[in-house]
C-alpha cells in the first residue's frame, strides 16, 4: 500500500498534461539558484516532509520519475515525472514556475493541476522551503520517463475544470503564525497543514473530492481504509494519546498500544521516521490542541452488543496474538482495547484488516514489521461481522456494531479495486 | 556456459539460520554481501500465518517446508558391504528450504554443549585412559574451547531471547538449573517457561531419584523480548506446532523473528531467492576460491565471484557441495586417510512412555521446548569407569504437542488399527506422556560421507552417499541410558510404561531428529579435519563453512545453539582478524 493510492477522494492531479509539449515551450534549463548545499539538504528533508516519493516513485521506477497509478473514483491518473530531465521531467523549469506550481497549483505551462497533487496543503509552504525543495530536486539523477495517459472522462480531462474548483474550495496563502500560540505549537500545525499534507487523508472530503473544512483532521475513509480521527476525540481520536505517544509512534512506528499499518506505515517509513526529533514534537503540540469534534464520542458512544458467536471467535481466530485481555503485546500485536482505529466512526479498517490483513511499519528505532494475517479467506461476513462487533464492544471500548452487509460491501470493493489495478 | 556477474565482497551459499548471522556479521563490518538461496522468500503473515500454519497433513505429513528430494537427496546404506539407495521421501531427518532454512521448523530446545565436548579426546583419556577410546572410536578434539565460546552462546540467547534458568554463573550454582553446565557469564534474557503437569511429575520423581531436574532451555519466548537487533519476539502460546512447523506469533526464534527484519533494509546486503549453488569455483593453485556457480528456477546457469564465499546450507548439503567442487581430500574408512565426509554422526533417541489413569496431562498445551531435562547423564557429568562406552544424552519429560495425527500414544501389544486401536488411543491421550533420551553418538571409523557411484541429483551431480550404523559405544550407552529413563518413569507411578530403543542398527525411515552433524569437521590440524578453529577451511582460507557438519562428534544435546555459537565465533575471526589480512587464521 501506498500513499499515493488514497488520494481518490481529492479529484485527481498530474503535474503537466502533455510533457513533450511543455518541454518544448518552456524557456530552456532555468537554473536560477546556486548550488547551495544547505539549501539542498534542507530540501531533501521537506522532501521527507512532503513524502514526495510516495506518489511520485512508482515501484521499480527510479526515483521521482513519475509513473506511479493513482486510483480515483474518476479514473486512473499517473503521477508526472519530477525528475530534472528537461524532457520528460522539470528540468526546464524555473524555481518560480516550481513555486507557482506548489503555491497556486498552475503548472509551468499555465495549466491546471488537478487537486489530487495536494497544492491546497502546500500553499502554506514558504517560498524559502519551496526554494529548497526545489534546489534538491534538481540533485535527483535525471530520468527520462514519460507517464501514461490519464485515464479521465469528459469533462474532467478538461483541466480548465479546475477553474471553478479551485474558486470553490481553494484559497491560496502561506501559512500565517498564529502569535497567540507558542513558536513550538506554530511550527506543528505548519507541518501538519503545510507540506506534511495530514489532511489529505485525515480530513473528510465533500463530493467534490474537497476538504470538509469545517470538519478537519477528523478521520476520513479513504482507499478503502479510514484515516482515523486526529482531534482530542477520547475514544476514536487522540485524546488518550499523550505528545510522546504521538511523537513515538511518528518516529518508530508504534507505541506501546499500538502500530502503524496500511498507508500510515508507509507514511511513517518513507516520510515520519525520517523527521528531526523537535519537529515531530511540534506536531504532536499542534495535534494535542485539536478539540474533540462536536460531542466526544466517549461520553456519547454506546457499545456494540456483544455476542458469544463473536466473543468464541475472537478466543479462537484473534487472543493468540491480541490476548484474550485485548491488551496485545507491546511493540508487536496492537491493543484492541482502547484504540482508537477499532473505535472509529466508521469501521472500514477493523474490517479491512480481519478481511486482508496487514503489515506493521518497520522502522529503523523499530525494526519488527508485524503482520496481521488475512481473514478473508477463512471467515464468512457473519462471523467477521461478529467478531468486529465483539471488539468494538468489549473490554470497554464503545462503538456501534459491524453488520455483515458492511462486511460484504468492503469485500466486494477491495475485490474490485485488486482486479482493477 | 555461466553467465559471469559482477563480484561482491561476499557469497553465502544458502540463506538459512547461519547464513543470517553471517549476513547480519559481514554487513556490519561493512562488506557487501549476497545471499544465494535455492528455496523462496518466506514471512510469517504471508507464509506462517496462524489461520493455516497448524496443518498437520499440509506441513507434517506433505512436508510443505522440507527440502523436496526430487531435487536433492542423499542415498544410504548401514555399512558398506550393502548398496545405498536414494531416500526418495524423508525420513529420519527432515532438512528445510527457503529463506530462513531449517530454523524455520525446528522445536527450540537450546542447549549449550559440554566443556567436555569440545575436548572429549583429551579429557576421556586424562580421566580413563587409552582403554575407554579403542581405535575405531575417532573422536578428537575441537580445536575450541567452551570458555572460547562462552561470549558467543551468549550473544546468541541475547539475540534470540531464550527462556530458560541458568544453573552456573561465572562458577555460582543456580539453584533450579542445570548444575553440569558450563560456566555461563549472564542468566538467560528470559525466564524459563511455565510447566505443565507433566514434566512437573516428570521432575518430581527425577527429583526423588537424586536428579537435578531443570526446565529445558526455551527458544519459544515464555514472555515477549526485544533482542539486541530491536527485533521484538512475542509470547509464546503453548499452541503445540513447533517442531515440523513455523510459528505464526512471533513467539519462536528463527531467521525472520531475530534478524531478517533489520538484515533486508541493509544497503549492503542482497537476497536472491530460487537460485541454487552447484559448484564453488578454485583458481588454478588451488587454494583461493574466486566464485560460485548456480541455477536459477529458468535453469539458467551464472557464475558469481565474490572475494569470500560462506557456506551456509543444511549439513548435508555443505558437505556435498564440497565434494562436487572437489575441495579437499576425501575420507577413506579403510585407510583413515583424509578428512572430508569424515566423522559423521547422528543421534540415539529412544524413549519410554508412561500411561496414568487417573493424571490428566492435556497434551494440546504444549510447546516444542516445553519440558523438564535431567542432564545426570549425559557428557562427562557421571563416572563412565568399568560401563564400557563414553559420553551419554539428557533426558527430557517434554510435552511438545498432542497434535490429534502425530500424537500416538498407545500401549503395548496394542493393535496397529482398527478398533481396539482407536479405543487405546482415546483412552491415552490426555493421560500418557514420553520421556526420550537425547543421545549422542559417537564418531566412528566405519561412519562416513562420499559420493555415490550410481544416483545423481536433478543436476546431473552424484549424490551423497551416507554410509552409517549405530555402533557399540552407541548402544552401550543407549541401554544405560534406557535404564535411568526407566527408572525416572516408574519413579512417576504410571499405570503401565512402554520402551522404545532404537537399533540394534539404525533406520533412516521413522523420523528421529534433523540433528545431522560432521563430514567437514573442525580441529587442530588439516590432518584431521576439513576446518580450523575458525570453521575456516585449512586448504582454502576464503571459503568458511557453517553448521553442525563442523562437529567432530555429536552430543547428547540438540545442536543449534552450538551451531551458532560457532558461527559467531567464526563471523569475530572475520571481522577482527581475517579482513586485515585475508589468509589462513591458523598456520598449518
Amino acid at each position: 500500500m501506498t500513499r499515493q493510492s488514497f488520494l481518490r477522494n481529492s479529484s485527481c492531479a498530474v503535474i503537466v498534461a502533455a510533457l513533450g509539449v511543455s518541454a518544448l515551450t518552456m524557456m530552456g534549463r532555468a537554473n536560477g539558484q546556486g548550488n547551495d548545499f544547505a539549501q539542498q539538504q534542507r530540501g531533501r528533508y521537506l522532501a521527507a516532509v512532503g513524502d514526495c516519493a510516495a506518489c511520485h516513485t512508482a515501484e521499480n521506477g527510479a526515483m521521482l520519475a513519475g509513473g506511479r497509478p493513482i486510483e480515483t473514483p474518476f479514473g486512473i491518473i499517473y503521477s508526472p515525472n519530477i525528475t530534472p530531465d528537461t524532457e520528460t521531467g522539470i528540468g526546464s523549469w524555473t524555481s518560480d514556475q516550481f513555486y507557482h506550481a506548489m503555491h497556486d497549483g498552475i503548472a509551468a505551462d499555465g495549466s491546471h493541476l488537478y487537486p489530487a497533487f495536494p497544492y491546497p496543503w502546500f500553499t502554506k509552504a514558504t517560498r524559502d522551503d519551496i526554494d529548497s525543495l526545489y534546489a534538491y530536486l534538481r540533485t535527483v539523477p535525471a530520468a527520462k520517463y514519460r507517464r501514461p495517459d490519464n485515464t479521465f472522462p469528459w469533462p474532467l480531462n478538461d483541466r480548465t475544470a479546475m477553474i471553478g474548483w479551485n474558486k470553490l474550495y481553494f484559497t491560496p496563502g502561506t501559512f500565517r503564525p498564529d502569535p497567540k500560540q507558542s513558536a513550538q505549537w506554530n511550527r506543528g500545525a505548519y507541518l501538519v497543514e503545510g507540506l506534511g499534507h495530514c489532511g489529505a487523508c485525515h480530513t473528510p472530503k465533500n463530493v467534490f473530492g474537497a476538504d470538509k473544512s469545517s470538519e478537519a483532521f477528523q478521520g476520513s475513509d479513504i482507499q478503502h481504509w479510514f484515516a482515523p480521527d486526529l482531534t482530542g476525540d477520547k475514544l476514536s481520536g487522540l485524546g488518550s494519546w499523550s505528545q510522546q505517544d504521538i511523537a513515538k509512534f511518528l518516529k518508530t512506528g508504534k507505541t506501546d498500544r499500538t502500530v502503524a499499518y496500511g498507508p500510515m506505515a508507509e507514511v511513517v517509513e518513507r516520510s515520519t521516521s525520517k523527521m528531526s526529533d523537535d519537529d515531530l514534537t511540534a506536531i504532536a503540540v499542534y495535534l494535542k490542541s485539536l478539540s474533540a469534534a462536536g460531542s466526544d464520542s466517549a461520553s456519547s458512544g454506546s457499545a456494540a452488543n456483544q455476542s458469544s458467536f463473536g466473543a468464541t471467535l475472537y478466543a479462537d481466530a484473534c487472543s493468540a496474538c491480541h490476548q484474550k485481555n485485548g491488551e496485545g503485546v507491546p511493540g508487536l500485536f496492537p491493543s484492541l482495547k482502547g484504540d482508537a482505529v477499532v473505535q472509529s466512526a466508521k469501521p472500514t479498517t477493523v474490517i479491512r484488516l480481519i478481511l486482508n490483513g496487514g503489515q506493521a511499519a518497520g522502522t529503523k528505532a523499530s525494526p519488527t514489521m508485524p503482520g496481521m494475517p488475512a481473514f478473508g479467506w477463512k471467515l464468512s461476513d457473519d462471523q467477521i461481522a461478529a467478531v468486529a462487533t465483539y471488539v468494538r464492544g468489549a473490554w470497554g471500548n464503545k462503538a456501534a456494531s459491524v453488520s455483515a452487509s458492511d462486511v460484504s460491501d468492503l469485500r466486494k470493493a477491495l475485490k474490485d479495486a485488486s482486479s482493477a489495478n | 556456459m555461466a553467465r559471469k556477474l559482477p563480484s561482491t565482497d561476499v557469497v553465502l551459499v544458502g540463506f538459512g539460520w547461519t547464513g543470517a548471522i553471517m549476513g547480519q556479521q559481514l554487513t556490519d563490518a561493512g562488506l557487501d554481501v549476497l545471499a544465494i538461496e535455492r528455496g523462496s522468500w518466506r514471512d510469517t503473515p504471508t507464509d506462517f500465518a496462524p489461520t493455516f500454519i497448524q496443518d498437520e497433513l499440509r506441513y507434517r505429513y506433505r512436508g510443505h517446508l522440507f527440502e523436496e528430494t526430487a531435487r536433492e537427496t542423499v542415498t544410504f546404506r548401514n555399512s558398506a558391504d550393502q548398496e545405498a539407495l536414494p531416500m526418495r521421501k524423508l525420513g529420519s531427518f527432515l532438512p528445510g528450504t527457503g529463506v530462513g532454512g531449517s530454523i524455520v521448523h525446528w522445536n527450540g530446545q537450546t542447549f549449550r554443549f559440554l566443556p567436555y565436548d569440545f575436548e572429549i579426546r583429551t579429557q576421556t583419556l586424562a580421566r580413563y585412559g587409552q582403554t575407554m577410546v579403542p581405535d575405531d572410536l575417532t573422536i578428537q578434539d575441537w580445536g575450541v574451547t567452551y570458555d572460547e565460546l562462552e561470549p558467543y552462546f551468549t550473544e546468541f540467547e541475547a539475540l534470540t531471547g531464550i527462556s530458560g534458568q541458568a544453573g552456573n554463573i561465572n562458577g555460582q550454582k543456580q539453584p533450579g538449573g542445570n548444575p553440569f553446565e558450563g560456566k555461563r557469564s549472564k542468566p538467560y534474557p528470559t525466564p524459563p517457561m511455565k510447566q505443565t503437569y507433566g514434566p512437573t511429575l516428570f521432575a518430581q520423581a527425577a527429583k526423588a531419584e537424586g536428579m537435578s531436574p531443570f526446565p529445558c532451555p526455551s527458544a519459544n519466548m515464555s514472555q515477549a523480548y526485544t533482542n539486541p537487533l530491536g527485533v521484538t519476539l512475542g509470547p509464546c502460546t503453548y499452541c503445540g506446532f513447533c517442531e515440523k512447523f513455523a510459528c505464526g506469533n512471533y513467539s519462536k526464534a528463527s531467521a525472520q523473528t531475530t534478524i531478517i527484519p533489520v538484515l533486508m533494509k541493509k544497503k549492503n546486503f542482497t537476497l536472491r531467492t530460487e537460485c541454487d549453488v552447484i559448484k564453488i569455483n578454485l583458481d588454478s593453485t588451488g587454494k583461493r576460491a574466486v566464485s560460485v556457480t548456480y541455477v536459477d528456477a529458468q535453469g539458467e546457469e551464472y557464475e558469481q565471484p565474490a572475494d569470500l564465499i560462506v557456506v551456509c546450507s543444511y549439513i548435508t548439503h555443505n558437505v556435498h557441495l564440497l565434494m562436487t567442487s572437489g575441495i579437499g581430500t576425501q575420507y577413506d574408512p579403510q585407510t583413515g586417510k583424509g578428512t572430508l565426509g569424515k566423522n559423521y554422526c547422528y543421534q540415539l533417541t529412544p524413549s519410554v512412555d508412561v500411561f496414568f489413569d487417573d493424571k490428566i496431562l492435556n497434551p494440546f498445551v504444549g510447546a516444542g521446548a516445553l519440558g523438564m531435562i535431567v542432564d545426570d547423564w549425559n557428557g562427562d557429568n557421571f563416572d563412565h569407569t568399568g560401563l564400557g562406552f563414553i559420553h551419554g544424552g539428557y533426558i527430557g519429560g517434554y510435552m511438545t504437542t498432542g497434535r490429534p495425527i502425530e500424537t500416538e500414544m498407545v500401549p503395548e501389544g496394542t493393535p496397529k488399527w482398527g478398533k481396539k486401536w482407536k479405543q487405546a488411543f482415546v483412552k491415552n491421550y490426555l493421560t500418557s506422556m514420553a520421556l526420550a533420551l537425547m543421545g549422542s553418538t559417537m564418531p566412528n571409523r566405519a561412519n562416513y560421507l562420499d559420493l555415490d557411484p550410481t544416483y545423481r541429483d536433478v543436476y546431473g551431480n552424484p549424490l551423497m552417499r551416507m554410509t552409517y550404523d549405530f555402533k557399540q559405544n552407541d548402544l552401550k550407552m543407549q541401554d544405560f541410558a534406557m535404564g535411568k529413563m526407566t527408572q525416572i518413569a516408574q519413579a512417576m507411578k504410571p499405570r503401565e510404561i512402554k520402551k522404545s530403543p532404537r537399533g540394534p542398527h539404525y533406520d533412516i525411515d521413522p523420523y528421529q531428529s534433523t540433528h545431522n552433524t560432521g563430514g567437514a569437521i573442525m580441529g587442530a590440524n588439516p590432518q584431521e579435519s576439513v576446518l580450523n578453529r575458525y570453521l575456516q577451511h585449512w586448504d582454502v582460507p576464503n571459503l568458511f563453512v557453517m553448521g553442525a557438519g563442523a562437529f567432530p562428534h555429536n552430543s547428547g544435546y540438540n545442536p543449534t545453539e552450538t551451531v551458532s555459537a560457532l558461527a559467531l565465533w567464526s563471523a569475530n575471526a572475520i571481522r577482527n582478524t581475517y579482513l586485515k589480512n585475508p589468509g589462513p587464521l591458523v598456520q598449518a
